[in-house]
């Protein structure tokens, strides 16, 4: 008869061979259990989560990250982490992570996936149409003027300030400082200034 | 931070108030921690037992938004006890200048400070002011007697915060307020340091900017300003949103804290000769002097060529406010649901759940036409129109989802809380479709300009003329890649044409043409050099032509032993790790302190700038002139500041010149115990005040349907709304549902039994939660009768888990008002109701 | 080489919860599905994807609302390690030369006996019976790593180090003893208590129950012949299984 040794113990249950598998064999005292960083190349973050700053060490191994643990040589964290840094390579090998661009129709009940292009091209469109829409040259300032008798009254003044209201941002202190930068020149540009972000909250 | 993380280490007093350390920023109690073993004593004042309380020496609780009363309470014992250091408050604050004897407190005015307006609810700061002399200098007055000096004024002010009344007001025992002024105030002496840290706690109240000032002010008495183991700490609450601020994501500065231009400024003439402020006291540096060199160098790095000095360097093209317009977070959801705005970016971050009253947010977004939502996941902002009470059927948001990349995906640099910038790398390739943040800017920045240049449009120059050099471009002018580093070079600045130092005789070349700025003391406002952010300047510079990424520095040396670690990338500004580090020394330049002496000043070793003797030594000084005491070029210590002085009387803020204890918004007192006709901060904007109103700006006070304070905060296995925790699985299972944390009497009244499924409700919104039903909170007796407080974290939503098992935001409670000054929402404070669900 | 231990200093614990994330980063363990309790304590015990938690213990005080303790728990790595000495299958619970109580999932049967025969209530079973417990990271301390637990925890609350250096230097510190010090031979994991060990949960003398030591004196040596394997089994089973059973049914 053969059996399979997972069968075996399925047709005669585990605890009747108890004692008599090992015979002969030699107690092991050294754990042969491969470290799973053996092969696996470093590189160096910082932790996305709070604000002290903590140097983290990221293993990967074939293009995935298989290890996160703190940098022993960073002054502030001296290799520690708390849970949220210890928990870094959950954020980048999760099956809930956005990877295609989604779009939600008016009035639709699904998001659907879309093509990068079609996107990009899209919200392209609606920034130039609302902007040229809603863009203001000139708007209304209440100034202080000094009336003939030496009186200060308030008066509404037209002034320039080439600017559109009709689309606002908020966010991101999740940026580098590389993109901050990029991102308020650009909305800038676009004349934007309900421009806000975490630090107001 | 004014210091930084590795510095609490050399505090013989910590005092964490209104912040959570363990909790939020649990590797900062490394250094706590380390302080403690040295004999540190760590002081906690909060109105919940902590992970940080559980550490501390002495805890006090506290009533959520009473934190003025309370160091109120702590400038009266001080200056009733005489614990000041008087030396440092006579020489570095403005505690002797002689104020307007037309100036008046709210002990005289009935809660309010002169010059009230209560129609515009604003202050006329005329009397705010000094006596001034022939040169417009400010007069002093050093024995501080004169009943008009700012130290007779403080006084004054604070003698009616007893401890009898802050503890009626607060909640906190007699003996607690004394046990913690007294640690608290043995730092007063020039042996002694004694820091400060907090965060949210402190911010989001109605007084909040008053809470950060009233603290300025006991550390300025102290003389724990500018030293080592001293500082008021803000500590930031994500990883780069110090750097965010710095690079101006806000809609009242640009990059550098540079204010936003406004209509009536038509010029950048106009504009540097309003924000620049001017001082003829020759002691003063006035930094903000230089504020033409930083507009003009960010104009030249944004606009590059096509700004000129016959175009006034493209000022034109920045967007203006128009004067007094408060674009902030409040104002702009209050817009939205207005409908004033199409189109809106939700880039990295989930307004539906981090807004206070957050069911506001939720409907103003059903009134745009379209949104950009950029994020790692979904999250209640880009998917609200299928959120609670939502049908998608009846929304006519269009909504684009755009997957970003993690930080290990992209290479960049971040700024921690201590100003320190540091340089991440690239570990993998971007998980699928996802793209860097700036890969999606790139896109987009090209995609619009490219329907401008063919279709026209209005006003497109800044568009067409925005300077956009990240990397190479292909036959449509389109950059293939985009790289990190020129934007991190374009932000340190160039040298568009040599530079001379024109003070030096024969002039000395100080920078060459085409290279990166050393640091923004050779920046220049005549167009000849471009900085993105002048206070990044010297972040990413060049040495004998060798160009240097110095956030990426790693070399771990400390030479004064006081763990600055300056070669460990690099900190702004000019990579100093502690502000105002020439109070750290007396005037003559030697550390008040020996042991723990940050800066000081060597006669002994030649200066090469000058090829004179005397030279800083230790951190990187607050400007190299010589000490106060050097008659002829000394200068004083608080640089920023026109006069050179740290600011004991304020009159740059809305709200007062000294912090006044006010009510939150939401109390469960109908009158303010210090001044009866004024309950709640004067100066705030309210959102209700009729029933023309938005009913969804309702609050109630001292309502017997909502008897209970409130407060929100985080916990150490969430972040935020938890868009980044709550889809981590490793997180979820440690803290995997909304809870609520109540006293053992509150829940005996309320027939709640630990581990109850409740609810909680504000006038405004529901929550379910999980009760814990803990001795953590006490209930208080505030005036005389019992006030219960409880507390929940703001980490959940209804999108994450899909299952809706996590419950919902705690912001569904919180109100829609804002600090005087900042406008920073007050969700620490505020009433609701709890009951078995 | 000399015995390795980790030092659990609860008074320096800021219950972050670096360390039980920082084992189930480290040992590959997926995340369980868990429900708020009433408590911060979550999971409220350890299973087979959980090697070591932070237990949350409010315990009353005379000057602050309460003392809030926060205390490390996992696997002791016991010098007389119960487990061991009651494991019928050769070589699937082992010392390591650090002195951890380390396995061998291929080797294991699965007939739970080691569960019996601690004293600390520590062994899971996967789902496939087997063994799932802390074994020290033994890849890591090997390879002259800390174990993940000790490596990530931001205040020194969990140290990792040669066992008689902890022990003389806790004593400098003013410890007198630690706990674990001497029981069951000396434990691998030691704890710096201020106060009765009660307080922070754990029992004040730790000891194998006899039924263990009857196995190994008596029924052990009769497997190892592999004689009545199936006879020896059931009757370690009853003697591990059902006093212990009879005892919860009171």
């Amino acid at each position: 008869m053969s059996l399979s040794r997972r069968n075996f113990l399925k047709v005669t249950g585990g605890s009747i061979l108890a004692g008599s598998l090992g015979v002969g064999v030699k107690p092991k005292t050294a754990h042969a259990r491969r470290i799973k960083i053996k092969d696996a190349k470093e590189s160096k973050t910082i932790c996305p989560y709070c604000s002290v700053g903590c140097g983290i060490m990221v293993h990967t191994f074939d293009g995935k990250v298989i290890n996160v643990e703190g940098d022993p040589e960073h002054p502030i964290n001296e290799g520690t982490l708390c849970s949220k840094g210890q928990s870094l390579h959950q954020i980048v090998h999760n099956p809930t992570r956005l990877t295609k661009p989604r779009y939600r129709a008016p009035y639709d009940t699904e998001w659907k996936e879309v093509e990068w292009d079609w996107a990009l091209n899209e919200i392209a469109k609606r920034i130039k149409q609302t902007r040229d829409k809603t863009f203001k040259l000139t708007s209304l300032s209440k100034v202080k003027e000094k009336q003939p008798d030496g009186t200060e009254t308030e008066v509404k003044k037209e002034f320039v300030v080439n600017r559109t209201d009709g689309i606002a941002h908020v966010g991101s202190a999740a940026l580098d400082n590389e993109e901050c930068y990029m991102l308020q020149k650009l909305l800038r540009s676009w004349g934007l200034v309900y421009i806000e972000h975490q630090a107001r909250i | 931070m004014t210091n930084h993380w590795i510095d609490v280490k050399n505090s013989d007093v910590i005092l964490v108030m209104g912040g959570n350390p363990a909790e939020n920023h649990p590797v900062s109690m490394k250094w706590i921690m380390n302080a403690k073993e040295k004999g540190a004593k760590l002081i906690v004042v909060d109105p919940r037992f902590t992970r940080t309380a559980a550490k501390a020496d002495i805890y006090a609780s506290i009533r959520s938004g009473t934190d003025i009363a309370f160091l109120g309470g702590m400038i009266k014992y001080i200056l009733d006890n005489k614990l000041y250091f008087r030396e440092y408050v006579v020489n570095y604050t403005n505690a002797s200048y002689l104020v307007n004897p037309e100036f008046k407190m709210p002990g005289e005015l009935d809660g309010v400070f002169s010059g009230y307006d209560p129609a515009a609810r604003k202050y006329d700061k005329k009397t705010w002011s000094y006596q001034l002399d022939e040169n417009s200098i400010p007069k002093k007055e050093p024995a501080l007697k004169d009943p008009n000096c700012v130290f007779r004024l403080l006084k004054k002010h604070y003698s009616r915060y007893t401890l009898d009344t802050v503890s009626a007001i607060t909640g906190t025992p007699k003996e607690k307020l004394i046990e913690v002024y007294k640690a608290f105030s043995s730092t007063g002496k020039p042996d002694r340091a004694g820091t400060e840290l907090y965060a949210m706690g402190w911010t989001q109240h109605t007084v909040g900017t008053q809470n950060i000032r009233a603290m300025a002010i006991i550390q300025l008495l102290l003389g724990n300003i500018g030293i080592a183991g001293g500082g008021i700490n803000a500590l930031r609450g994500e990883s780069n949103v110090q750097g965010s601020t710095d690079h101006g994501i806000l809609f009242h500065i640009l990059p550098g804290y540079l204010p936003a231009p406004t209509a009536t400024l038509s010029d950048l003439k106009t504009y540097i000769e309003k924000h620049t402020p001017k001082t003829k006291d020759p002691k003063s540096v006035n930094w903000w002097g230089n504020r033409g060199k930083y507009i003009t160098s960010y104009l030249k790095a944004i606009y590059g060529d096509k700004a000129a000095k016959d175009n006034d360097f493209g000022y034109a093209w920045l967007p203006k406010l128009d004067e007094g317009m408060n674009a902030s977070w409040l104002m702009l959801f209050d817009h939205m649901l207005k409908g004033k705005f199409d189109g809106f970016f939700a880039w990295g971050q989930n307004p539906a759940c981090s807004t206070s009253n957050a069911n506001k947010v939720r409907k103003a977004l059903s009134k745009l036409k379209w949104m950009v939502n950029v994020n790692l996941f979904d999250n209640e902002t880009g998917s609200f129109w299928k959120g609670p009470g939502m049908n998608p059927k009846d929304i006519q948001t269009e909504v684009f989802q755009l997957p970003a990349c993690s930080c290990v995906e992209k290479e960049g640099s971040i700024t921690n809380s201590g100003r320190l910038a540091q340089w991440r790398y690239k570990a993998i390739e971007p998980i699928g479709q996802t793209k860097p943040d700036s890969e999606i800017m790139n896109e987009l920045y090209f995609r619009v300009k490219r329907l401008y240049q063919r279709h026209g449009g209005k006003f497109p120059e800044p568009i067409l003329n925005l300077s956009w050099r990240y990397g190479t471009k292909d036959s449509d002018g389109r950059i293939k890649k985009v790289d990190t580093h020129l934007a991190a070079r374009e932000i340190n600045g160039y040298y568009l044409e040599d530079i001379y130092d024109k003070t030096a005789d024969p002039p000395k070349l100080i920078g060459k043409k085409g290279e990166l700025c050393t640091n923004f003391v050779t920046l220049q406002a005549d167009g000849t050099t471009s900085c993105g952010n002048w206070i990044y300047s010297g972040s990413y510079t060049q040495k004998d032509g060798k160009v240097i990424n110095m956030m990426a520095r790693t070399k771990k040396s400390d030479p004064t032993g006081l763990g600055l670690y300056p070669k460990w990338a690099w900190c702004w500004p000019l990579n100093r790790r502690i502000l105002y580090n020439r109070a750290s020394v007396d005037p003559k330049g030697m550390p008040w302190d020996i042991k723990r002496g940050v800066i000081k000043w060597s006669l002994t070793k030649l200066n090469p700038q000058t090829n004179k003797p005397g030279i800083w030594e230790g951190d990187v000084p607050d400007g190299p002139a010589p000490p106060m005491a050097d008659e002829k070029a000394g200068k004083y210590p608080f640089i920023m500041r026109p006069d050179g002085m740290g600011a004991i009387f304020g009159p740059g803020l809305a709200d007062g010149p000294f912090p006044e204890h006010y009510e939150p918004l939401e109390c469960p007192l109908s009158e303010n115990p210090m001044s009866k006709k004024q309950r709640i901060n004067p100066t705030v904007k309210l959102f209700y005040t009729d029933k023309n109103s938005l009913a969804e700006d309702i609050y109630a006070n001292n309502d017997s349907r909502y008897p209970i304070v409130a407060t929100t905060y985080r916990v150490t296995e969430h972040w935020q709304t938890g868009v980044l925790s709550r889809h981590i699985p490793l997180l979820l299972e440690t803290v995997p549902q909304q809870f609520v944390e109540l006293s053992k009497e509150l829940a005996k009244e309320k027939g709640i039994k630990n581990g109850d499924k409740v609810n909680v409700a504000s006038l405004r919104g529901k929550v379910w939660a999980v009760a814990f039903v803990t001795e953590r909170f006490k209930p208080f007796k505030i005036m005389g009768k019992t006030v219960h407080q409880i507390g929940m974290p703001y980490h959940f939503g209804w999108q994450f888990p899909e299952d809706g098992s996590a419950g919902d935001s705690a912001n569904l409670l919180s109100p829609t008002i804002g600090d005087a000054n900042t406008m920073i929402p007050e969700t620490k404070a505020f009433m609701v109701n709890i009951e078995k669900a | 080489m000399l015995r390795k231990a980790l030092l659990i200093s609860p008074e320096i614990c800021i219950g972050c919860r670096g360390c039980q994330i920082a084992c189930k980063e480290w040992n590959n363990l997926p995340a369980d599905e868990t429900k708020n309790e009433g408590t911060l304590e979550n999971p409220s015990d350890l299973t087979p994807n959980l090697y070591n938690k932070v237990r949350f213990i409010e315990v009353p005080s005379e000057t602050t609302p309460l003392r809030w303790l926060f205390v490390s728990q996992r696997c002791m790595h016991c010098d007389d390690a119960g487990c061991i000495t009651i494991c019928p299958a050769p070589g699937a619970l082992f010392k390591t030369k650090e002195g951890a109580v380390a396995y061998d999932k291929d080797k294991c049967i699965g007939c739970k006996l080691c569960a019996s025969a601690c004293p600390f209530n520590i062994p899971r079973f996967d789902k496939n019976d087997k063994i799932s417990k802390c074994h020290l990271c033994s890849d890591r301390i090997s390879e002259g790593l800390s174990p993940a637990c000790a490596k990530t925890c931001p205040t020194g609350a969990i140290r990792y180090g040669q066992r008689d250096e902890i022990i003389s230097n806790s004593q400098k510190e003013g410890y007198e003893k630690l706990y674990g010090q001497a029981d069951l031979g000396g434990l691998g994991v030691l704890y710096a208590f201020k106060d009765a060990p009660k307080i922070y949960g754990m029992d004040e003398q730790p000891a194998v129950p006899e039924t263990v030591l009857l196995w190994h004196n008596v029924l052990k040596p009769l497997s190892y012949l592999g004689l009545g394997g199936a006879v020896a089994a059931s009757l370690l089973h009853y003697i591990a299984f059902k006093p212990k059973k009879d005892e919860e049914d009171k």
